[in-house]
């Protein structure tokens, strides 16, 4: 789960992490509030941040700097409501609803933290660069030794030695690595007490005079273990989110909308891409990812179904399901009620194998719809790619 | 033959009370795989479906001299049960469990380390070694005795690929699949080294997906010790980067971790891909064709 740069920061404040000053607001009045307050207690300037979750705000001109209060309402005006885009929303971009107010910092140098959990090593790790403030995807490609890694004992946790190791390295004065170790031992816990899936400081700055703060702050949270953390899970913001993948998520169903015209069911996340994959062989484009899981009942097949066929770009569709847990019947009972409910016109490509086949394949000869069906994987897609074609 | 299970293999079930824990017993103990009985804390001194259950693991395998646990409880207790089943030095720990948080597997994974069990897992189908023993969930009669050794990041995707060998009169002699999360026991080479070492498997599919660097690493492997042909399949080489596709190590982060990445690398070791999930078994006859 992501969440907003204000809410990052609000975490990390409690865990005793240097954030700027600064107050989320949702209206222009809001921000001049909040600007008033930051230039009232001496803030040398205020910048306006438009809070959504994709990177690249400052590029897209989602981050602003403004000298006066008159100067933080207009920015705010202006940015409210518009469609951001970076390189991570995709062209349609991003509707900001939400800002950032905070005050200005004189930065003398910008580095860059990250924490995540390594695969291969089954460890926590500690990224850190000297070359903070750059994309550091791209610093990892062209200069992967720019980056500093230390691996952290997940019985021990990070221990004051590792913690200056990485200070040293980033090139720190000697009285800010007390500090430089405070700030890092604050959001290796932070880190650990919220399941992060990713905590990142892009920038992490040191200031004129010596202060360290994270100027920016970007947390995802492991959704295995929201259920532990009902606070977190307040969070959320599906204003976010596409709202196919809000309502598919309620179901526990696995959606990711894409951009063909081929939409597709299948049980199991690998089985879901391969099918994805041969769609395209085909010459189609798959419309979404739809991973209905292993247990999934007929409710749940019913409701993927409808969550399909609300994506307007779909002329045709694929169900592709090998029965272990799920057994066909089920599906093909889940089917039939499903194309009942929704009136479906759409063409619907089946191919069923595995537990209890026969009984599915009867479910859908008797229902009197008329789906067409696939025997392998390969006569599957040719046959939804036409079906979509000829739509 | 097979790998690391067999018709004398003792399994207990962890979570053996529960639905899913039933079902999957019942399911294995029909293909003739000997279940022994279960552990569900608190429930011990009962019996459930005929099997005994113990409150702990350490009491199961005094009892019933079990040697592989097969996990089958809810995820934010299945962590505690991969650990609780290597204290009790289990050789094998089968886990199935979906949706366990990372950090918890963090711990487990590093708990296993100075002990003698083997995990498969976790969020897979578990292992199969037609007509001898199932230890999961993959519907066992898909699957027919032969030389083909299988490992797989994926579940229903691995069934497809049985279905297509056995389809086309091609048996397995052991089916893994290791797991779709970013944390598993045993990996892509761990299990191409049981199965180079086997004598009865003459050829190995290794499924992989999109993600991490797995596929990289055995496909290494594969170039400098495998004697045998492998045959490849990478699914998601049509999936958007920064997504999570459903599973939770299925994911393209920071422009790595593609489907042609890997791709690319596992050619280069020699190793035969698949360019389409439908013709698997097609790619694994051609390979032992040339063989032969």
């Amino acid at each position: 789960m992501k969440i907003h740069e204000y809410q990052a920061k609000g975490i990390l404040r409690k865990y005793g992490v240097a954030v700027p000053r600064g107050e989320m607001a949702q209206s222009r009045e809001e921000a001049e509030a909040a600007a008033k307050n930051l230039f009232g207690s001496g803030a040398a300037g205020v910048v306006v941040k438009a809070q959504i979750h994709a990177g690249g705000r400052g590029k897209g001109g989602g981050v602003k700097i403004a000298k006066s209060v008159e100067e933080v309402g207009e920015i705010a005006g202006k940015m409210l409501g518009m469609k951001l885009v970076t390189h991570q929303t995709g062209p349609e971009g991003r509707v900001v609803r939400r800002l950032l107010i905070e005050e200005t910092l004189p930065i003398e140098k910008e580095l860059y933290l990250g924490i995540l959990v390594d695969r291969a090593e089954a460890k926590p790790v500690f990224m850190a660069s000297a070359a903070g403030g750059m994309d550091i995807e791209q610093v990892a490609a062209e200069n992967p030794d720019a980056i500093l890694k230390q691996y952290i004992d997940p019985g021990m946790g990070l221990e004051p030695f590792q913690a200056r190791k990485i200070a040293f390295q980033l090139g720190l004065k000697l009285r800010q690595i007390n500090p430089a170790v405070q700030f890092l031992s604050g959001l290796y816990r932070a880190f650990l007490d919220t399941d992060s899936s990713l905590v990142e400081i892009n920038p992490f700055i040191s200031c004129g005079d010596g202060h360290l703060f994270a100027l920016d702050a970007k947390i995802n949270f492991d959704d295995n273990a929201l259920f532990r953390h009902p606070d977190l899970r307040e969070l959320r913001d599906i204003t976010e989110e596409d709202p196919l993948e809000v309502e598919a998520s309620k179901y526990s169903l696995n959606y990711i909308k894409l951009d063909g015209n081929v939409g597709c069911m299948v049980n199991g996340a690998g089985l879901a891409m391969a099918t994805m994959d041969i769609i395209k062989h085909a010459g189609g484009m798959p419309a979404n990812f739809l991973d209905v899981g292993g247990g999934a009942n007929a409710d749940q097949v019913t409701h993927a179904f409808e969550i399909l066929l609300s994506d307007r770009n779909v002329k045709a569709v694929l169900i592709n399901i090998f029965g272990g847990i799920l057994r066909v019947d089920t599906l093909a009972t889940g089917v039939v009620e499903a194309a009942r409910k929704t009136q479906i016109q759409l063409p619907i490509v089946l191919r069923l194998e595995g537990t209890n086949v026969e009984q599915g394949r009867e479910i859908l000869r008797q229902s009197g719809l008329n789906f067409i069906v696939a025997d392998t994987m390969k006569d599957a897609a040719e046959k939804v790619v036409a079906a979509a074609g000829a739509a | 033959m097979s790998i690391l299970v067999d018709k004398s293999t003792r399994v207990i079930v962890q979570g053996l009370t529960g639905r899913e824990g039933t079902f999957h017993a019942k399911a294995c103990a029909e293909y003739g795989t000997q279940i022994v009985g279960g552990v569900t804390p608190g429930k011990g001194g009962t019996s459930h479906e005929g099997w005994p259950v113990f409150n702990s693991v350490l009491e199961a395998v005094d009892q019933t001299g079990a040697d592989t646990s097969l996990i089958l409880v809810p995820p934010p207790y299945a962590a505690d049960a991969i650990m609780e089943a290597a204290d009790a030095e289990l050789e094998l720990i089968v886990c199935i469990t979906e949706g366990i948080p990372t950090l918890d597997m963090v711990r487990a994974w590093e708990f296993l380390q100075n002990r003698r069990s083997r995990l498969i897992g976790p969020n897979c189908p578990g292992i199969i070694s037609p007509g001898h023993c199932k230890i999961g969930i993959m519907p066992g009669r898909i699957h027919k005795q032969g030389p083909i050794g299988i490992v797989s990041r994926s579940g229903t995707l691995t069934y497809e690929a049985v279905y297509q060998l056995t389809m086309r009169g091609i048996g397995q002699s052991t089916a893994i699949g290791i797991g779709g999360d970013p944390i598993i026991g045993t990996n892509f080479v761990d299990a191409l080294e049981l199965f180079n070492r086997d004598p009865h498997t003459e050829a190995v599919v290794m499924i992989g997906e999109i993600g991490g660097n797995a596929e990289e690493t055995a496909a290494e492997y594969v170039k400098m010790h495998m004697r045998k042909p492998v045959i490849g399949f990478i699914a998601g080489q049509t999936a958007p980067p920064g997504r999570r596709m459903g599973h939770a190590g299925a994911i393209i982060s920071g422009g790595k971790g593609t489907a042609a990445e890997k791709i690319t690398a596992m050619e280069a070791a020699g190793i035969r891909v698949a360019k389409s999930p439908a013709v698997i078994g097609e790619t694994v006859q051609a390979a032992l064709g040339v063989k032969v």
